[in-house]
């Protein structure tokens, strides 16, 4: 019997699985496959040899595009994880009479729908001049980014010892220097989390993408919407694009899963 | 009361940062809505007073009544899914040991991809002519998938049929496919946060496995599925890129969201305010479910 159960449970496991990862198979086959092999009927058949024209082809396509997400999830990711730092910092460690107040304001961000604030902040990048620009997107993401890295930074520090500051305090340091000298030291683990969920999000992210910017300073993911979008262009091509967009992140994935996984709980506001 | 160095210091840290989400958060949804309530639905900007005219346009809009259906059905079978799914499988991968942490990689791995590459791969598998239909054919049934244009169990309701539209059964998946993961990961944080010693002592009393799952582990775990439910309410409740990547608008808009509306009337047909009071009626739906949830979770923390 509890072999029985235990096999069933594997089964169960496995067939999801094969779920989960039937979309990479179908993108893996269908962007090595030469355009004569692409064909509705035989969609989950092998290429008959690995062809990597289609990768050129969606490669010089969206190789600018790759090039300005790059531009913009750097600074953005950088910028944002700082300032969460200093904001965290303050929260956690610094608290006034109303800072839980400032927190759950600054919270709120994080949940409303982009769409809200979008017509004014285009009006504004638009007077500033930074409409259309990859630096009006930095900008943006930086903004809109404050309440998840404060958040995450938040509960980071919540876990350092109120103790050690005080008898920092005690030595004389000040403000600044606990944080110099006693926070960011022990805050590697914090940036590396922080950072790999901005990038992530910064990376994939589309609505602002889409409406700040058009043709030459748009990020990878409206290009590859547009690749998609084009009648002419094939299936090949087309997944061949979806697997060149998705590779930083599914890399960054592979590589440092563990920390992007406290990113995601991180990011579930409790704590 | 004097303030320190030290306590300037503090603020000087914060005030940029609270200072941008003041302006950029609270007064631009202000801003917003006073375009929500103006006479801007052309290119050139007319912030003359409407009163609620766009919204009681928006109310008595086919496209706009076909929105907020579609969302409602969306939200109930995304959360559903993504919280029996991620349960399910967290208690399976609870009870077996080997090759845990290859499974949950598999399951969390579309968590790290843009809703963009997820629409487009989907949009591939759920093609009526081929992707998944070709193994159905085996058993003779050919959905349609995401250009269906039935409406479940339908019934006129406004200018629309108000039913489960079955092409968003096609986005439901992909979604799902998406964000399992999280609910997964809370799960697993969850289970793993339940002392050993609590089971032992169930069994000792006599409790079966079953019994262990649904009077001890399940109850504890009820935080976690609150959590779940409120950030994939608001994640469903503002979807845009992966509709617009995976199925657009739909014919007669069965696959049409308020974001995907959003975007279109403001950005391609220039109506502004219309546009406007759209985001202003997402803002509100999601505040339902988050003011709440903030005031509860910050009082349950200080």
């Amino acid at each position: 019997m509890m072999v029985v159960r235990k096999i069933a449970k594997y089964a169960v496991l496995i067939a999801i699985a094969i779920f989960f990862l039937t979309p990479v198979y179908v993108m893996l086959i269908t962007s090595f496959k030469p355009l004569d092999e692409v064909s509705l009927s035989e969609m989950w058949s092998l290429p008959s040899a690995i062809d990597f024209s289609s990768y050129t082809h969606a490669f010089s396509e969206l190789a600018p595009n790759l090039m300005n997400s790059l531009y913009l999830v750097i600074p953005a990711t950088l910028l944002s994880a700082i300032l969460g730092a200093m904001n965290g910092y303050v929260l956690s460690k610094w608290r006034f009479k109303g800072s839980e107040v400032v927190f759950t304001l600054i919270l709120f961000g994080m949940f409303i729908p982009y769409q809200s604030i979008l017509i004014p902040l285009i009006q504004f990048l638009n007077s500033i001049n930074l409409y259309n620009s990859i630096i009006g997107l930095i900008f943006t993401h930086v903004v809109y980014g404050l309440p998840i890295t404060t958040l995450m930074f938040r509960n980071f520090y919540a876990n350092i010892p109120d103790s050690m500051i005080e008898a920092a305090q005690v030595d004389g340091a000040s403000f600044l220097g606990i944080f110099r000298q006693i926070i960011l030291p022990l805050s590697i683990t914090g940036f590396v989390v922080v950072a790999i969920w901005q990038f992530t999000n910064i990376w994939n992210e589309f609505l602002f993408a889409v409406t700040i910017t058009n043709n030459n300073a748009q990020p990878v993911m409206v290009a590859l919407q547009n690749l998609s979008g084009s009648q002419i262009v094939q299936w090949n091509v087309q997944m061949a694009g979806a697997l060149l967009a998705a590779m930083p992140t599914l890399l960054v994935y592979i590589l440092l899963g563990k920390y992007f996984v406290r990113g995601l709980l991180a990011g579930s506001v409790k704590g | 009361m004097k303030i320190t160095r030290d306590q300037l210091m503090a603020l000087l840290f914060l005030t940029p940062s609270f200072l941008l989400i003041i302006i950029f958060v609270y007064g631009f949804i202000g801003w917003t809505g006073w375009v929500s309530l103006s006479n801007w639905n052309s290119l050139v900007p007319d912030m003359s007073f409407a009163g609620l005219k766009n919204y009681i346009y928006l109310f008595g809009d086919y496209r706009f009544q076909a929105d907020l259906r579609n969302t409602v059905f969306f939200t109930i079978l995304f959360i559903g899914f993504v919280i029996i799914l991620g349960l399910g499988l967290a208690i399976l991968l609870d009870q077996t040991k080997k090759a845990n942490s290859l499974f949950r990689n598999i399951f969390l791995f579309p968590m790290a991809l843009s809703f963009v590459v997820t629409g487009v791969v989907w949009q591939w598998l759920l093609n009526p002519s081929t992707g998944f239909n070709q193994f159905l054919q085996v058993f003779g049934i050919q959905p349609k998938w995401y250009t269906d244009t039935n409406i479940l169990a339908g019934f006129q309701w406004g200018s629309i049929e108000f039913g489960l539209p079955v092409a968003m059964i096609a986005v439901v998946i992909a979604a799902v496919w998406q964000m399992t993961g999280f609910s997964l990961a809370m799960y697993v944080a969850g289970l793993t946060g339940i002392p050993d010693e609590l089971r032992e002592a169930a069994r000792i009393d006599g409790a079966s496995e079953l019994q262990i799952y649904r009077k001890v582990i399940l109850p504890m775990l009820t935080p976690i599925t609150m959590s779940v439910v409120i950030i994939m309410a608001h994640i469903s409740l503002k979807i845009f890129d992966l509709i617009y990547a995976m199925t657009g608008s739909g014919a007669n808009f069965v696959t049409d969201v308020p974001g995907v509306y959003m975007f279109e009337t403001t950005f391609r047909g220039n109506y502004y305010a219309n546009g406007a009071a759209i985001a202003i009626i997402m803002l509100l739906l999601v505040a339902i479910f988050i003011v709440p949830y903030l005031i509860n979770s910050r009082r349950g923390a200080s």
